[in-house]
């Protein structure tokens, strides 16, 4: 059962790694690493199971908390074109919007 | 088939992946994809490094490369622009270079003991004293933790401080300000924003 999992995952990795290749739009790039990035999480606790070493999931654990940093400093570019900004600066950029 | 066997197939679709997003890398002339790629890219071999079981490695490529470097990539396309120039022209004198480097580089590996050898010089020296006292001395399961958070305790003590006392002279050099003196200048634009940045919203490129 693993096997097939371990096989699907991959499967999934290479589509989303082949829609951030060829695009067309920006979101579509940005959307695919950020899948992929959840599909390696995947991938690495599959892989616990498929060796019989179930701690990997903490690994996995780790890799969610990472990506989940990533996702937040892209929207906040997408948002501001800044990430440097504090509190009240970004608030003032939301009101001139 | 075998949980082993799996383990290689894994291992060729990372790798075949990896050497993909490598190119697209390459040939993408949009920074903001680059970036995400790049991000991409560490989480595969990130993968690759828990398949290799060098679960401790990959714990930190994950960490510096998929989650500070895209960061810090981000930070840095917000004050540069976001479109890379094409190469004046192609220099086959820098191919040869790199053609050459690459071919002694993989020389070289033949000269290496294999993957997995009991016998590796590396594997000689301290390691067996490692192997056989870690469960006694430290009763930590895993052993390379056990070395670098026990045996080798006061070097990874000086490492922090060595990366600590680095991200204390990063942060006076970029001049990072304080939330209070925040308060005079509201009309102050962000740190080091270039006078020519697109106006905040505009998510067209």
């Amino acid at each position: 059962m693993f096997i097939g999992a371990t096989a699907a995952l991959l499967v999934a990795m290479a589509l989303t790694l082949i829609r951030a290749f060829a695009g067309p739009t920006l979101f579509d790039r940005v959307l695919a690493a950020n899948s992929f990035g959840t599909k390696t999480v995947l991938l690495i606790g599959v892989l616990g199971f498929l060796t019989d070493r179930p701690e990997f999931l903490d690994i996995a654990l780790l890799y969610a908390l990472v990506n989940f940093i990533g996702t937040i400093a892209v929207l906040k570019f997408f948002r501001y074109r800044n990430l440097g900004l504090s509190n009240t600066e970004a608030a003032d950029r939301e009101e001139i919007d | 088939m075998t949980g082993a066997g799996m383990i290689t197939i894994v291992d060729i679709a990372l790798l075949t992946m990896l050497c993909f997003t490598a190119i697209a890398i390459m040939v993408l002339r949009h920074l903001f994809a680059v970036a995400a790629l790049t991000g991409a890219f560490s989480l595969l071999s990130a993968g690759l490094l828990v398949a290799l079981d060098a679960v401790d490695v990959a714990f930190t490529e994950a960490a510096v490369g998929a989650g500070i470097s895209t960061v810090l990539m981000l930070g840095t396309l917000a004050l540069t622009q976001r479109r890379e120039h094409r190469p004046p022209r192609f220099s086959l004198t820098a191919l040869l270079v790199v053609i050459a480097t690459g071919g002694a580089l993989i020389y070289a590996t033949s000269d290496m003991p294999a993957y997995g050898d009991p016998n590796a010089p590396a594997l000689k020296h301290v390691v067996p004293f490692y192997i056989e006292g870690s469960q006694n001395d430290i009763g930590v399961p895993n052993i390379v933790t056990s070395i670098l958070a026990s045996y080798r305790g006061y070097d990874t003590l000086g490492e922090v401080a060595v990366i600590f006392t680095a991200g204390i002279g990063v942060m006076f050099l970029l001049g990072l300000r304080r939330e209070d003196e925040d308060d005079e200048g509201a009309t102050r634009r962000g740190p080091g924003r270039p006078p020519d940045a697109p106006k905040p919203g505009g998510t067209k490129s």
